[in-house]
């Protein structure tokens, strides 16, 4: 059975039920309610196959590949490649993919009579479907093929909600800035076919020699810029927080929890497997981008009072964080430690699959709320906690494992970056050592402003008093919305207490690249969850952490409520407030909440202040008829880089437009110009 | 021996001076003492109060707030004030009660939990002393929320809150 | 033995943690030339809370209930877990200092959702108030304790504090460095001056306060115990990490109580110098804080940079 499922029959069962469930979701497009069921039944069938398949192929080991050649062999093959880190990210979708199915099944009732079930059932199977082939394709033609799968059919979901005019233009945004980061894909692949001669990537790998240095270092940069624009990193962020919170809540989920990602998978697997060796500042750069995204995004996340923007930002601060594993694995990669490399490799990976599972449980949770509440403006609610206590709930959790509080997932994932910037400093010369000073000082910074963030947004959303009549009208969302929920808490919270076993699992993924197997392992885990450094650096117990958090609030609980004054009466009464009526308006706002940190960061984030009063009469100014106070963020990536390039190209194409007189003649001169020269140089 | 001798000798102003103020600290003392050994034995040796204003003129609200300084130092006795009447076990209520107060003297009241004994500070405070009998205020606070004990005075000394207080607290030990 | 001196860490920081208040309090009325109330007030506050009965509010829900209990227990496993007065213990946590310092951050978290969950507005700006400082103190914090981990060759707290003394006289300009930045922040994450003023009934100044506005009797009493623990818990990290003197190396009761009193007499220095800076400056105002703290990141940086 094993023997089958890991095998490309396996692979072939995975992909077709998405194809099933696509098309037949799309015949059956006439009846709402089947063709929803359809899609979803398809998908969760393919993720869990999908998802048996990965943890087999982690397990034995049993990493295979086969390809069908087409009319073009060198160009063109449908290759496939499933490694241990192919497997690992299919892991990841399967698990995601599952939980956002359970989710759609309650979720996309909503959409019922006013949109084509069909076709999001359609779009939602071909993405994850792209998505699988995304991290297994191994030639470059057949990878871009998909990847513009998933570009497109994430695009179709991003504009799915079409009646909203922003929805659509930031569909426009995403298509634009996809393509000009497949744009530069595309020539980093040419690049590569110039001097390997094949679009392979096991031909590429081997014959990696025959790249000049500086031919390398552009593809970096290239490679960079494409899957940067996909990863969401700072400054190709802007259509991130546009499209993510447009979609769908179940595919805002799948694309901010695993679309993503494929940026990072690709960067693990041409900058640690492929383009092997690398030179260091490879490393820096990327070290840097990430202290650089976690830092903004985060500060822009607490800028936010749209919830879905909130979490999109979120994703490009996580993204910075994986990146800071990611480098500083690149770094010691190319300085030859080669074991604190795969330690950092373990660090990013963990981190991929935690804030998979975090992300998209709180934008699970968050479209709860709104299918409720319909909007997204945090201002516009308050006290759901009350209306909708198990989303609450599991809001809280993703919340607290997003800020990497114990014991939840985020922390451990968080501690291994951690370590593995630690080693950095103490291992390293000065000069290179200040990278990693850098590192830790924004991930500290990063840790305590997301802390703030989600008290913002679970304090804003869930507690006090409602700011809405929507929110009284709010229930608790639908037994399957609750599923997909619950048990992406769930898994938040078993990754922690098992986050020694997905460690092991992971140092496995990580010595399936080529660079690490034969490499001695830096940390040593034993049976009860304990981690410890090698060197004797640091050393953590993931259970002991659990039992004694647990065991210490129990105990205190116990002591306090039944042992001291048991016979304490408990009264209810209004909110003590002065005497005044408190009203909802007296709560804190979100951005009210910000505003400190906003100002205090002013140099960075750029905010703005506008207030206009109206007056009852205009001639005495005593008696003000309405105040508004605009308080806004710039946003300066397209004041300062989008614009200005922009403009460039309108300036270029003004110069252009000068030989277009207009005139036949001139238009004729030209051909006959154009066909000498061509002549010329035939003959 | 010789030395205080000595020293009376070279002083020519042999004169030593007892002000009022010292006997009044000493007073103070001594009624402090016993203030301290009553909150021992009724609080567990700790009381919290909250002081409100019902729209006092703010002189009852000078001579409590003169409790706290170097002179008079409540906190010594294990009294000290409190920034809400969730936190506190007495109310000290000043002025007539305006109606504008109405609400938030009832609010402060219910906030409070139980045990708590509610005290009116000034003759303002008992009938609207001489507000009495004006549309704005309310004559008499104990129509409002039941009023535990009174400290007479227009306004009252410091001294006098404190020997107040002291009594209230005797009565209750005898109960 | 190790039972004893196990049950004594555990129950150290709470037992010990409201003497410390009452001493600041102390010293401040002494300065003042006040008398001041007793070192043991604070005890029977405590005591007399726990005895009360409680007014919850209506619009609060059970995070609000629930909360005073996990800020308390986390001081009080954080407490348990961070080296006091021996430092070789027969068993403990981790004593990682990554696992202190998010542990404690999980106690801000709940302190900060509580103040926002009554719908008061006091509770709201304060919880907005304490994000803000903990956010920005979280970088000096965790760079001052990473200097002297980089120093000793490790994260794990008990492992520093026996480390060799004399060995770090090499850094000794960076130790001092890194612990100006600690006090910095230690200053700021237990409400001192010129963060807050923890006697302050003026809404306007309060942080922690604020937060606590709304809880009584029982809840009210765990809230401001815990508030005291972590002082003690940032007080004794500065006296066994920066001055690891007296701490006790072995088992031995002489040892131990050695250690126990050692550890009073360096906390007590604390008190007596926050005191100290508590009665001669004024409170600052809120956005100059930030300035403050990153004074302190800058200085735990060069610090780890004048290690390299």
């Amino acid at each position: 059975m094993l023997h089958l499922i890991t095998s490309s029959i396996g692979f072939y069962f995975v992909l077709s039920a998405f194809l099933i469930g696509a098309l037949g979701s799309l015949i059956l497009s006439k009846n709402d309610k089947y063709a929803n069921i359809w899609s979803n039944f398809f998908s969760i069938l393919g993720s869990s196959t999908g998802l048996i398949f990965a943890i087999s192929v982690m397990i034995t080991g049993k990493t295979f590949s086969f390809k069908f050649n087409s009319l073009y062999q060198h160009l063109l093959s449908f290759a496939f490649n499933i490694d241990m880190l192919s497997a690992f990210f299919i892991g990841i979708i399967s698990l995601i993919a599952i939980f956002c199915s359970f989710f759609a099944l309650g979720y996309v009732k909503h959409f019922y009579k006013n949109y084509n079930i069909g076709a999001l059932g359609f779009f939602y199977n071909i993405l994850i479907g792209s998505l699988i082939l995304v991290v297994t394709s191994s030639n470059a033609i057949w990878f871009l093929v998909a990847w513009e799968m998933m570009s497109i059919s994430s695009y179709f979901l991003v504009v799915y909600d079409r009646k909203d005019e922003s929805n659509v233009k930031a569909g426009l945004l995403y298509l634009i800035m996809t393509y000009v980061g497949t744009a530069f894909i595309l020539f980093a692949f040419l690049l590569i076919y110039k001097y390997t001669n094949s679009f392979d990537f096991s031909i590429i790998k081997s014959n990696i020699n025959l790249i000049p240095l500086v031919t390398k270092n552009f593809i970096f940069i290239f490679f960079i810029v494409g899957f940067g624009v996909k990863a969401g990193i700072i400054p190709f962020h802007i259509w991130l927080p546009l499209a993510h919170p447009a979609a769908p809540s179940h595919v805002s989920a799948l694309m901010s929890g695993v679309m993503i990602k494929t940026g990072i998978y690709m960067f693990i697997r041409i900058f640690m497997d492929i383009l092997q060796p690398i030179p260091v500042w490879w490393g820096i750069t990327i070290i840097i981008i990430g202290s650089i995204s976690s830092l903004l995004g985060v500060l822009y996340a607490l800028t936010e009072h749209d919830i879905k923007k909130l979490l999109a930002y979120h994703s490009i601060e996580n993204i910075g964080i994986i990146l800071l594993g990611l480098g500083s694995s690149m770094i010691f990669n190319s300085l030859g430690m080669i074991s604190l490399s795969l330690l950092s490799l373990m660090a990013s990976l963990f981190h991929t699959l935690n804030h998979a599972v975090f992300k998209s449980l709180l934008f699970l949770s968050a479209g709860s709320v709104i299918n409720e509440v319909h909007t997204r403006n945090m201002e516009e609610y308050g006290g759901i906690i009350k209306y909708m206590p198990q989303t609450a709930l599991f809001f809280l959790i993703g919340s607290m494992a997003i800020s990497a509080l114990p014991p939840f997932n985020g922390f451990f994932s968080e501690w291994l970056t951690f370590q593995s910037l630690f080693q950095g400093i103490t291992q390293l010369h000065s000069s290179l050592s200040w990278i990693f000073i850098i590192a830790v000082g924004s991930l500290a910074f990063t840790g305590g402003l997301a802390l703030t963030c989600f008290v913002k947004a679970f304090g804003s959303i869930f507690l006090a008093k409602p700011r809405s009549q929507e929110v009284k009208s709010a229930k608790e969302s639908s037994l399957s919305m609750r599923i997909g929920m619950g048990f992406l808490a769930l898994f938040s919270i078993l990754l922690g207490l098992f986050s020694g076993y997905t460690t092991i699992l992971l140092e496995k993924v990580g010595r399936g690249l080529s660079v690490f197997n034969e490499t001695f392992s830096s940390i040593s885990i034993s049976g009860n969850q304990l981690f410890k450094l090698n060197n004797g650096f640091s050393s953590i117990g993931a259970s002991s952490v659990f039992i004694f958090i647990i065991l210490g609030i129990l105990f205190i609980i116990f002591i306090f409520k039944y042992l001291v004054n048991r016979d304490q009466k408990i009264k209810t009464g209004k909110t003590w407030s002065c005497g005044t009526e408190l009203t909802p308006r007296m709560e804190i706002t979100s951005t009210g909440f910000a505003r400190s940190i906003i100002l205090i960061f002013k140099g960075i984030l750029k905010p703005s202040l506008q207030s206009d009063i109206e007056y009852h009469d205009f001639q005495s100014r005593y008696l003000p008829k309405s105040i508004t106070i605009t308080f806004k963020v710039n946003n300066v990536y397209s004041n300062y880089f989008y614009k200005p390039i922009q403009e460039i190209f309108n300036g270029l194409s003004m110069k252009v437009k000068k030989i277009q007189s207009g005139n036949i003649n001139l238009y004729i001169s030209y051909i006959f110009i154009i066909l000498i020269i061509l002549l010329y140089i035939i003959l | 021996m010789s030395n205080i001798f000595l020293k009376i000798l070279k002083n020519k102003n042999n004169l030593i001076k007892i002000n009022s103020k010292d006997i009044e600290k000493e007073e103070i003392i001594s009624i402090g003492k016993k203030i301290k050994d009553n909150i021992d034995y009724l609080f567990n040796g700790s009381l919290a109060i909250r002081q409100i204003d019902a729209g006092s003129d703010n002189a009852c609200e000078q001579e409590l707030v003169a409790l706290t300084n170097n002179f008079y130092d409540i906190e010594r006795f294990g009294i000290h004030f409190v920034a809400s009447p969730r936190h506190a076990d007495m109310l000290l209520i000043t002025g007539p009660l305006t109606r504008n107060m109405v609400k938030a003297v009832k609010d402060a009241y219910d906030a409070t939990p139980e045990p708590k004994i509610v005290v009116t500070v000034g003759d303002d405070a008992l009938d609207g002393g001489i507000f009495k009998g004006s549309y704005a205020i309310l004559d008499k606070i104990s129509d409002l929320i039941p009023v535990d004990y009174h400290i007479p005075g227009n306004p009252p000394s410091p001294k006098t809150i404190l020997l107040h207080i002291l009594k209230i607290f005797e009565v209750n030990k005898l109960k | 033995m190790n039972i004893i001196i196990l049950i004594l860490q555990f129950i150290f920081v709470p037992i010990i943690s409201p003497f410390f208040i009452g001493l600041i309090k102390k010293i401040k009325a002494k300065l003042q030339n006040r008398q001041g109330a007793s070192v043991f007030q604070i005890y029977k506050d405590l005591w007399k809370l726990l005895h009360k009965d409680e007014i919850i509010s209506n619009d609060a829900s059970w995070i609000f209930k629930i909360a005073p209990f996990i800020v308390f227990g986390v001081t009080f496993v954080v407490g348990a877990n961070i080296p006091l007065f021996s430092s070789n213990l027969p068993i403990y946590l981790s004593g990682d200092i990554l696992l202190i310092i998010y542990l404690l951050s999980v106690g801000t978290f709940f302190l900060a959702l509580s103040g926002i969950d009554t719908g008061s507005s006091f509770g709201g700006f304060g919880s907005s108030r304490e994000m803000t400082v903990s956010a920005i103190a979280e970088g000096g914090l965790l760079f001052s304790l990473l200097t002297i981990s980089i120093i000793y060759g490790t994260t794990n707290l008990f492992d520093i504090s026996s480390g060799n003394i004399f060995a770090s006289n090499h850094f000794i300009l960076s130790i001092i460095l890194a612990f100006i930045g600690f006090f910095i922040v230690l200053l700021a994450e237990t409400g001192r001056f010129p963060y807050d003023n923890p006697d302050t009934h003026l809404e306007l100044t309060m942080i922690h306060e604020s937060m606590i506005l709304e809880y009584s009797g029982k809840r009210l009493a765990l809230m401001e115990w815990a508030s005291a623990n972590k002082y003690v818990i940032f007080t004794s990290l500065g006296a066994n990490i920066f001055l690891p003197y007296g701490i006790s190396y072995n088992t031995g009761i002489l040892s131990i109580i050695l250690g126990i009193l050692f550890l009073i007499l360096k906390i007590s220095f604390f008190s007596f110098i926050i005191g100290v800076i508590e009665s001669r400056i004024a409170k600052f105002r809120f956005f100059r804080l930030p300035d403050l703290l990153l004074v302190s990141f800058i200085l735990s940086i060069i610090a780890i940079g004048l290690i390299n």
